[in-house]
């Protein structure tokens, strides 16, 4: 067979092909060598990267006269049931394209801020290894071309999250983060694994193009009813699937696990929160769409039972994670908040049918959400710097990695974490700083110019075209994600204020800087401007700033030009560009979606809310930056009791541990170990046991009374035997095996003269 | 008669390991290293005679009443029993099994100092008592094998087994004693009332049997049917071992040398659902899935049965979680899995009785298994064939064929993962002398390579998607979610608390806060680290793993051709 790697049909192989032969390559053979390992690592995604644009114009170009029409992919036989021929493959098709677009890059842009991040790490090696790994798979996922490759991509995400969220094993919070995320996502993952069996045998394929490209397919999936819970097969399946995303991209009730993820290093929150984990779950949702939304014609109000799950699920995740936001003073904390209330923002966008818009808004969150985390590592390093450096003038103790206590404490903040002790860093590291300024203007959806302004605007427009139609679960969705915006131009303005504005509040944000070459002069040009002194300009590694800031400056413009392609059509002088984005997302769809008509009144709406937002941040933490003995006004103005369960993320992870998790480690001690299987079933055991030894007892009574009395002949026959037999019972094991073989062999030639 | 080589390649596998046996003890004493060498040989040939077979049955998979390797001479006339073997799919994979782990685990016990010669001649004896289970086509010959397993292992564990060991030893040796008892009883019985102890020829008959006018000594025949089901089935489910009678397991395997727990986990569990798959489904077609009352609740055996499978899944993993040994962590980890086997043979059982039902007509007891009520004066094949038609049948049985592919897969899969675990438990055990998981900690700085290989194991016990577990368990839960949808939603409950116990392993042993106290042991006695000898040992698990994970075609394909087989018509 010939066949061309290069054709649209096989490239996806080798896109998933290349990330994952460098996590084999560094695993088995470079581990020792941190270059030579970072290299590999940076050449498989790197390659990787090309070949998805390659992919991507090929796709493009492939239908110039309709977008997306064509579907590329090729599939092998993989196994075979019954006489049924299973084919595992991969897709491209636009929708897959446009992720393509997101994902390398993104880890791409990761993977380089890592060499500069991870440049003092003594597990290097095993970090690149990881995040190779991490890439591989949620490029796998984005490829496959059936369920189940997809969710094997899924899956080894998962197990890559663990690994990276602990990869500081030594620290108690890391592990147990790890473990937390593992398992919180693996409750979603089991009930899809479930979703994904029952499409299997109702549909009897998982392939997507038979599926989800096949209006009888669907039809057939909306008609079967389900097998217990009443309602449809596809509904049921919905279900099961939306339940994986829920625990995947993180929303309630299964939020738990994504606050506590920024355990492992700053470039893995960056891989979880954009460019891999949590997209995975909105991606699978929206390549499933046609599935969840089947039997229902939502255009007209009649949500399907998936979509009603999506829709009040993620409004309250939006807004829910937005109040909690507001309460945190850990910077990755609050993004973290921020990014689970942006998933909500997906999926209950989905929930409403607003397909386009959930996928247009995944891609741009990525690129927002990546340039804020690895900012904020920027700020955590700037500021451990700034403690160190402070310790050597004397002027703070440094406290050694403070010994958290027993278990997660809710409202521990590691010191470089927490924005009460920052301020002023705009003079010391400006680059972060203004990308952070930006990255945070596209989160909270500054009217415009940023991408997230526009792809949060659709959502909210078509959320907004429903109530308008009078339908509740629209009227919810725009309500709450309407309050959510407010909220999340609010504690971006927060955090970045209290970060970078003002005087420093400690002499570790004092000291703070990450230092270069470059750096130093900005910073000297700055400072004259500003007339500032005393800056000291550091002396880590110049090199290692470098492969920082970057990143940053890409994905800075990303953050802000990637949102053009996405224009509704009628907006006056941008709508000249034409959507193509919609154009071309739509050809995934069986039916074209329709965009809603453009309507002014979501448009102001939304721009008035973040523009409120970021003003009422301005002037509670802008205007009179803090100073290091003012208290939080934000805090002052919730209370102390309302700020109190907000810190305490309203309780809900101490409920799960003290109603779920320790509940089921006492029944497994307790009751299975101790009460089932020691005491009801070794106890029987026993009890049967002493029987037979009571039993015994009692022929050896009735032996010596009753039958030795009866004649000395049988027993003198029996002692002489025994006497024979004594001496074969040598104790020996090997004799008695010899003995056993023997026998087995006399056996054997028996069966010979038989057969004669 | 004789031609040069009188026997056929089954009966040369199965008894090549006890030539094996023979040569070992008769080699001088003090040559310990030539006895483990020798061992490792036998065993190797027979891996390549295994291959051999499965790769025969791979190319020509034996169609419907057919035996591959079949080779049937009278052996004892009297009993009306004959030396009948051969192969299909589903015995051809347990025989690549046995014949891959069987070296592993000899190399492994080069780690033995004491009665070497003992020891190695043991295991070839345990081999061939299991290489005998896997070609019976006689239930004498079967019922031979059966105990001639039993015993080295027994012994395995009473003389090389750790401080509890005669307790474990004893413990395992009456519940599988008590199995065996009414195994022969059942046997002696359905041969005895058949005429013959020639498996296919039991098949085919005793299904059917009626006794004396429905009488047989003196029982009502269904009676009979019922509590011969039940000799087989407990003997099977001891073996296997499904819950309540799992309670042998951890205790065997926390006493038993490290090889012996290779060997107990990968191969002799898989007796156990073997023995269902080839005697107590296909014997007992009516007895599993015509229903029963009790306290006016109606249920079947299968149901039983698929409700033994979820408590094993989900008690099993839970006691797994609550153990601070990691050996019995992984014990207890054995019934979890083997679990998901009993879901796949229950729902196997449930289609195997509803073919045989509508092949022989029976629409009474049809109706009986689909849950229609026949109203009184209409004919049952009426209402049947109306309510619960052919195409139908033909649906659920693709259903049975995904989840009984999934069940003998997950045998072979768990096979392969429990004897790395177990591996990996034993080397750990071996330079720590303690398994206890409260000791260890942070260890992954100072055992990197045994830390990888730990993670990569454990994740395939797991049945992280990738590795072969995955495939099984996905096979198993698809397959069975139409005909038990609740257990299987129970059954995902297990999985969850699978993943908690796995993560307490690794975590317990490599993360965490740095025990000093290993260190220290690390820099004075010996290296902690994994030794070459055991990395070869578990190299080629861990690659069988994952190639079954990502192209599980290489075995499943066979299995499958014995799926069908025994789903057929």
């Amino acid at each position: 067979m010939n066949i061309n790697w290069f054709d649209a049909d096989y490239l996806p192989w080798l896109i998933m092909l290349f990330p994952l032969l460098s996590f084999v390559i560094i695993v088995l053979f470079t581990a020792r060598s941190r270059i030579v390992s970072q290299f590999v690592a940076l050449a498989g995604i790197g390659i990787a990267w090309v070949l998805s644009m390659v992919e991507f114009v090929k796709v493009v170009w492939a239908s110039d006269a309709e977008l997306g029409h064509e579907v590329f992919g090729s599939s092998i036989d993989w196994m075979t049931l019954g006489t049924r021929t299973f084919e595992m493959g991969v897709l491209v098709d636009p929708l897959t394209a446009y992720m393509l677009l997101m994902v390398p890059l993104a880890c791409l842009l990761i993977f380089a801020y890592s060499v500069g991040y991870m440049r003092s790490d003594p597990h290097y090696s095993r970090f690149f290894a990881y995040i190779s790994l991490f890439a591989g798979a949620m490029l796998t996922l984005v490829l496959a071309d059936n369920l189940l490759l997809l969710f094997v991509g899924w899956e080894v995400m998962g197990l890559c999250s663990y690994l990276l969220i602990g990869f500081w094993f030594h620290k108690k919070s890391a592990y147990q983060a790890g473990v937390k995320a593992f398992m919180t996502t693996r409750v979603g993952d089991m009930l899809m694994m479930v979703g994904i069996g029952y499409l299997f045998i109702v549909a009897r394929t998982l392939d997507f193009r038979e599926i989800l490209y096949n209006e009888e397919m669907l039809a057939h999936l909306a008609s079967t009813p389900a097998v217990i819970f009443g309602g449809s097969a596809a509904a049921l399946i919905g279900v099961l699937l939306v339940a994986g995303t829920i625990g995947k991209s993180s929303q309630f009730p299964l939020h738990v696990w994504l606050p506590d993820a920024m355990e492992g290093p700053t470039p893995v929150s960056a891989m979880i929160h954009a460019a891999t984990m949590v997209s995975a779950g909105v991606y699978m949702v929206v390549r499933m769409f046609p599935l969840l939304s089947a039997g229902a014609d939502f255009h007209a109000g009649d949500f399907s039972a998936p979509m009603i799950v999506m829709g009040v699920i993620g409004s309250i995740t939006a807004l829910g994670a937005a109040i909690l936001a507001v309460g945190q003073n850990d910077i990755k904390r609050i993004l973290a908040y921020s990014t689970i209330s942006q998933l909500g923002y997906m999926v209950a966008a989905l929930g409403i049918g607003a397909w386009v818009a959930a996928a247009f808004h995944l891609v741009n969150h990525a690129f927002f959400k990546a340039l804020l985390f690895m900012a904020s590592g920027v700020v955590i390093h700037a500021m451990e710097h700034g403690q160190h450096e402070a310790a050597e003038h004397g002027d703070e103790h440094l406290h050694h990695e403070p010994e958290q206590p027993d278990g997660l404490v809710m409202d521990y903040v590691p010191p470089a974490n927490d924005i009460r002790r920052m301020g002023g860093l705009l003079d010391r590291i400006p680059v972060t700083a203004i990308t952070m300024a930006i990255g945070g203007l596209s989160l909270a959806g500054f009217p415009l110019i940023t991408a997230g302004f526009w792809s949060k605007d659709e959502i909210i427009a078509d959320a907004w075209h429903g109530a308008g139609e009078g339908y509740l679960l629209a009227l919810l969705v725009v309500l709450c994600l309407l309050a959510a915006a407010v909220l999340t131009a609010f504690y971006t303005a927060r955090m970045w204020f209290m970060t970078f504005w003002g005087a420093p509040r400690t002499p570790a944000a004092q000291h703070a800087g990450i230092g270069s070459f470059r750096n130093a002069w900005v910073r000297s040009r700055w400072a004259r401007a500003r007339r500032l002194e005393g800056v000291a300009v550091s002396h880590q590694d110049r090199s290692s700033a470098l492969w920082m800031e970057v990143p940053l400056i890409v994905l800075a413009f990303l953050a802000i030009f990637a949102g053009f392609i996405g224009v509704h059509t009628d907006f006056p002088l941008l709508g000249a560009l034409d959507n193509p984005l919609h154009e071309f997302l739509g050809g995934t769809l069986l039916e074209h979606p329709t965009a809603v008509d453009f309507n002014w009144l979501p448009v102001l709406a939304s721009s008035l809310l973040a523009l409120a937002g970021l003003g009422v941040g301005y002037w509670l933490y802008g205007l009179r930056p803090l100073g290091a003995e003012d208290a939080d006004p934000a805090e002052q103005a919730l209370g102390a009791g309302i700020w109190r369960v907000l810190e305490n993320r309203f309780y809900i992870d101490i409920l799960y541990r003290r109603y779920l998790v320790r509940p089921a480690e006492w029944f497994a001690v307790n009751i299975v170990i101790q009460a089932i299987d020691k005491e009801t079933i070794d106890g029987v055991l026993e009890t049967i046991g002493e029987a037979f030894v009571w039993l015994g007892e009692f022929f050896k009574r009735f032996n010596t009374i009753v039958i030795d009395g009866v004649g000395d002949g049988i027993p003198g026959a029996i002692g002489s035997f025994a006497g024979w037999f004594r001496q074969v019972q040598t104790g020996r094991i090997q004799q008695y095996l010899l003995y056993v073989t023997l026998a087995l062999l006399a056996l054997g030639a028996l069966m010979f003269i038989q057969i004669r | 008669m004789f031609d040069l080589l009188p026997l056929d390649i089954l009966t040369t596998l199965t008894f090549l390991p006890l030539i094996g046996a023979v040569v070992v003890l008769v080699l001088p004493r003090e040559r310990a290293n030539a006895a483990r060498w020798v061992a490792l040989g036998f065993s190797l040939v027979v891996m390549l005679l295994a291959i051999g077979v499965f790769i025969e049955v791979q190319s020509n998979p034996p169609g419907i009443d057919e035996w591959a390797f079949e080779e049937s001479f009278i052996w004892f006339p009297l009993l009306n029993a004959s030396w009948h073997v051969g192969v299909d799919g589903l015995s051809a994979a347990m025989i690549l099994l046995t014949g891959i782990l069987m070296p592993l685990a000899i190399l492994i016990s080069f780690e033995v100092e004491e009665r070497v010669q003992t020891f190695m001649a043991l295991f070839l004896f345990l081999e061939t008592g299991m290489l005998g289970v896997f070609i019976a086509l006689d239930m004498l010959i079967f019922f031979v094998f059966w105990e001639i397993g039993l015993v080295p292992m027994y012994f395995l564990i009473f003389l090389w087994g750790g401080e509890n060991r005669r307790y474990a030893a004893n413990k395992f040796f009456l519940y599988t004693m008590a199995g065996s008892l009414g195994l022969l009883l059942a046997t002696q019985f359905v041969g005895l009332a058949v005429g013959s102890f020639d498996i296919p020829t039991m098949i085919a008959q005793w299904p059917l049997f009626e006794g004396d006018g429905g009488k047989i000594l003196g029982l009502d025949v269904n009676v009979f049917k019922y509590y011969t089901l039940l000799g087989f089935t407990v003997a099977f489910l001891i073996k296997i071992p499904a819950w309540p009678f799992h309670t042998w397991l951890p205790d065997a395997h926390t006493e038993a040398p490290t090889g012996g727990s290779m060997v107990l986990a990968g191969v002799l569990l898989k007796l156990g659902a073997y023995g269902f798959l080839r005697l107590a489904i296909p014997l007992f077609p009516r007895e599993w899935v015509i229903p029963r009352q009790i306290f006016s609740l109606e249920y079947n055996l299968v149901d039983v049965l698929g409700l033994l499978a979820v408590l094993g899944i989900i008690l099993g993993a839970l006691a797994a979680w609550g153990q601070n040994d990691f050996k019995r962590l992984v014990a207890y980890s054995s019934v979890n899995h083997m679990g998901f086997v009993v879901l796949g043979l229950a729902v196997a059982a449930l289609m195997y009785g509803t073919l045989w039902a509508r092949v022989n007509n029976d629409y009474r007891l049809l109706a009986g298994v689909a849950g229609i009520d026949v109203p009184s004066g209409q004919s049952a094949q009426q209402v049947v064939s109306q309510l619960y038609p052919d195409e139908r049948i033909t649906e659920d049985r693709d259903n049975a064929v995904l989840a009984m592919n999934g069940s003998v897969l997950q045998m072979f899969t768990h096979g392969l993962t429990s004897a790395g675990m177990f591996l990996l438990v034993g080397a750990l055990y071996h330079k720590a002398h303690t398994r206890d998981l409260r000791r260890f900690g942070g260890l992954w700085d100072i055992i990197p390579v045994f830390g990888g290989i730990l993670v990569f194991t454990s994740m395939a016990n797991l049945g992280l998607p990738g590795f072969g577990g995955f495939v099984s368990e996905f096979l198993v839960v698809s397959g069975s979610f139409k005909a038990y949808p609740i257990y299987v939603l129970l059954s995902m409950l297990g999985l969850l608390v699978t993943g908690i116990y796995i993560l307490k392993g690794i975590q317990k042993i490599l993360h965490g806060p740095y025990n000093e106290e290993w260190a220290e042991y690390d820099r004075t006695e010996h290296r902690l680290e994994i030794n070459l000898r055991e990395v070869i040992a578990i190299a080629p698990l861990m690659v069988l793993i994952l190639v079954t994970g990502l192209y599980p075609s290489w075995v499943l394909d066979v299995i499958n051709a014995g799926v069908v087989r025994f789903l057929g018509s």
